[in-house]
């Protein structure tokens, strides 16, 4: 029998019991939109936690100096004086894969300006930090090379001191106090908000390094180099290139214990990411069984079909109809209902994850994937389901069939 | 005998059907010898119980025998598969039941045309035959009726053409006339009469002498035997 005749006889008999076929459908339109709508909160927490991460600044390592060791006895991360300013330069120069690198010192100060003052965090800092930060400065300029080799006494600032110091006035081109030192603001940066872990990224003052070092702090260490990498594929590679070249400069051979520490921001991506998709897989296989629910159904309402038409099943069987013919008819009707209710959930599910977005100050993103594995699913559910009563159906014996009543 | 043997169109040899109810065996039919041609029209009698309903389920090809050889068109088919049985039901036996049998949610054309599906014929020349045989019937302006709309004698009119929308040579027919009034069953033995004189072989099952009558072999059935076989060899002439 041609495909097209079963699959006419199959729509015909959904439509002939309309409201049966709907409440079949509706399990497998719950399952299908629920996959999606889940799937699509799963993956906006992934992309919320991705940017707040990327915002940090993408392909980033941080290179940390290490603990000191002293007879025994070590002290914390990041208490050697090991990393200099020139180790970042050489990176630079000899690294080709490093794009940006950005060695910072910091410490905590107070910041005076007329009567105001604001206990803040001032970071000594180089020109690339803009570019690695992505920082954009809204009014005037960031620190410039000038600036660095001049160690001029130059700020730059972030809203929120500036908010606390200057309140309503223009602050680039006014003097400010740091540590009683004058300090000429020469920019105000655009504001950043708050980082992923609560912390306030605009309240913050950046000095040139080569100032904060000499003029601020009176040391000839750095505290930690930023090193943006060209490709994301190279990140491992540019570690251990980078592990390497501290290594030559600092004089650690065999197999001594480094005096630096470099961390990947990749690799915490990842970690973050791992565990995003794990949420997104749990939602999406909760509202997965409500899909296998819905293909219950389907076999449920399939048995009944198969026994209300045991008589029409005699018919066509004595008119002729093989197993073939008749497993066909069935199996096409459940796997209608399969992708009927499929098409519709896909829609509910869209609906439901936008009015979700809205509704909450949830995230939601829509990607084929899951739209299509779960399409598939239901489908395949009828279909799984269907096996069942169709055979049941398709090995009637026509006699039987036709005496039933 | 071997003349006859080879014309026969159905071949029975000593065809039983033994049923197993528990520990007891019960033979609907308990060796049955009968050969019918090509032409013939055979009316089979007998009471309720007697095995006539098995019988011709078996010469239907809805079922198999327990044992013995039945050979339709001098092809052996008492032991064929469901499939290749459904395939000979399809291409060489129209029925026609005492319950029409018609499906109630397709209209008479599509009803008629039903066999022709599974013959994996197309749509349009399916109904363009389905349509010749309500044509024949007379119901031709009744193609796009549902079997609901129709009138029991009209019911069985077009379960007739749709007997007979696959060009088969046998007809059975199970009590065609058991459920309709007097009118519509002499319009129903009348059909039945010009299908014999176009020359299809026809089995008919009733327990009316008058039906009977009308057949040119009666066929009496009882307890699993054939008891009486009178007119033996009627054949209409092939027009």
């Amino acid at each position: 029998m041609l495909f097209k005749e079963s699959f006419q006889i199959a729509l015909a008999s959904l439509l002939a019991n309309k409201m049966r076929s709907l409440l079949t459908m509706l399990g497998i339109i719950i399952g299908v939109g629920a996959v999606i709508a889940m799937v699509s909160i799963g993956m906006g927490v992934r992309s919320n936690v991705t940017n707040s991460i990327a915002s940090l600044g993408s392909n980033m390592l941080i290179i940390m100096p290490g603990s000191s060791n002293r007879g025994g006895v070590r002290g914390a991360a990041g208490s050697m004086q090991t990393l200099k300013y020139d180790d970042a330069k050489a990176i630079q120069e000899k690294i080709p894969d490093v794009e940006y690198v950005s060695p910072t010192v910091s410490s905590s100060y107070q910041v005076v300006y007329g009567n105001n003052n604001w206990n803040t965090s001032v970071q000594g800092v180089t020109p690339e930090l803009m570019s690695i930060r992505s920082l954009t400065v809204s009014y005037g300029a960031f620190i410039s090379e000038n600036d660095l080799q001049k160690r001029q006494r130059v700020a730059v600032i972030g809203t929120t001191v500036a908010e606390n110091l200057f309140e309503d006035k223009d602050p680039v081109g006014q003097n400010i106090r740091i540590n009683n030192q004058p300090y000429k603001v020469i920019g105000l940066l655009k504001s950043k908000g708050q980082s992923s872990m609560g912390q306030d990224q605009d309240d913050m003052v950046y000095v040139p390094l080569t100032t904060a070092q000499e003029r601020m702090l009176g040391i000839t260490y750095v505290q930690n180099i930023n090193l943006q990498v060209k490709n994301a594929d190279k990140m491992d590679q540019v570690q251990a290139q980078v592990e390497q070249l501290l290594r030559t400069r600092h004089h650690i051979t065999g197999d001594k214990e480094d005096d630096f520490n470099v961390r990947n921001l990749t690799s915490l991506m990842q970690t973050v990411q791992q565990s995003t998709t794990m949420l997104t897989l749990l939602l999406g296989s909760i509202a997965g069984i409500s899909l296998l629910v819905g293909g219950i159904g389907i076999m449920n309402i399939m048995m009944v079909s198969v026994t209300e038409r045991t008589r029409e099943i005699g018919i066509r069987k004595a008119l002729g109809a093989t197993f073939l013919n008749i497993m066909t008819q069935f199996l096409i009707e459940s796997m209608v209902i399969g992708i009927i209710g499929g098409l519709i959930g896909i829609g509910l599910g869209c609906l439901a994850s936008k009015l979700i977005a809205q509704a909450g100050s949830f995230t939601t993103v829509i990607t084929p994937a899951p739209i299509l594995v779960s399409f598939l699913f239901a489908v395949g559910i009828g279909l799984f389901f269907g096996i069942y009563p169709a055979r049941k159906a398709a090995r009637l014996d026509p006699i039987e069939a036709l005496r039933y009543e | 005998m071997k003349e006859e043997a080879r014309d026969a169109t159905i071949q029975l040899r000593d065809i039983r059907k033994i049923y197993q109810i528990g520990e007891e065996t019960l033979a609907a039919l308990d060796g049955i010898t009968l050969d019918i041609h090509k032409g013939e029209f055979a009316a089979l009698m007998g009471p309720s119980g007697s095995g006539k309903s098995t019988l011709m389920n078996i010469l239907g090809c809805l079922d198999r025998p327990t044992s013995g050889s039945y050979k339709l068109d001098g092809e052996e088919v008492s032991h064929l598969s469901d499939d290749q049985l459904a395939y000979t039901r399809n291409r060489k036996i129209g029925f026609v039941f005492q319950n029409f049998n018609l499906l109630s949610r397709i209209s008479a054309l599509e009803n008629v045309a039903l066999p022709l599906v599974y013959a994996g014929i197309g749509r349009r020349e399916r109904n363009e035959r389905a349509m010749h045989f309500l044509e024949a019937v007379g119901l031709a302006d009744r193609a796009d009726h549902q079997p609901n709309e129709l009138s029991g004698g009209q019911r069985q009119r077009v379960a007739i053409a749709r007997a007979l929308v696959n060009d088969p040579h046998i007809i059975m027919a199970d009590e065609p006339t058991g459920n309709l009034d007097t009118k519509s069953t002499k319009e129903i033995m009348q059909i039945f009469e010009a299908m014999h004189e176009e020359g299809r072989t026809i089995i008919l099952v009733t327990h009316e002498p008058e039906i009977a009558a009308c057949a040119s072999r009666q066929l009496l059935v009882r307890d699993g035997k054939i008891t009486r076989d009178e007119g033996k060899g009627v054949v209409m002439d092939v027009v």
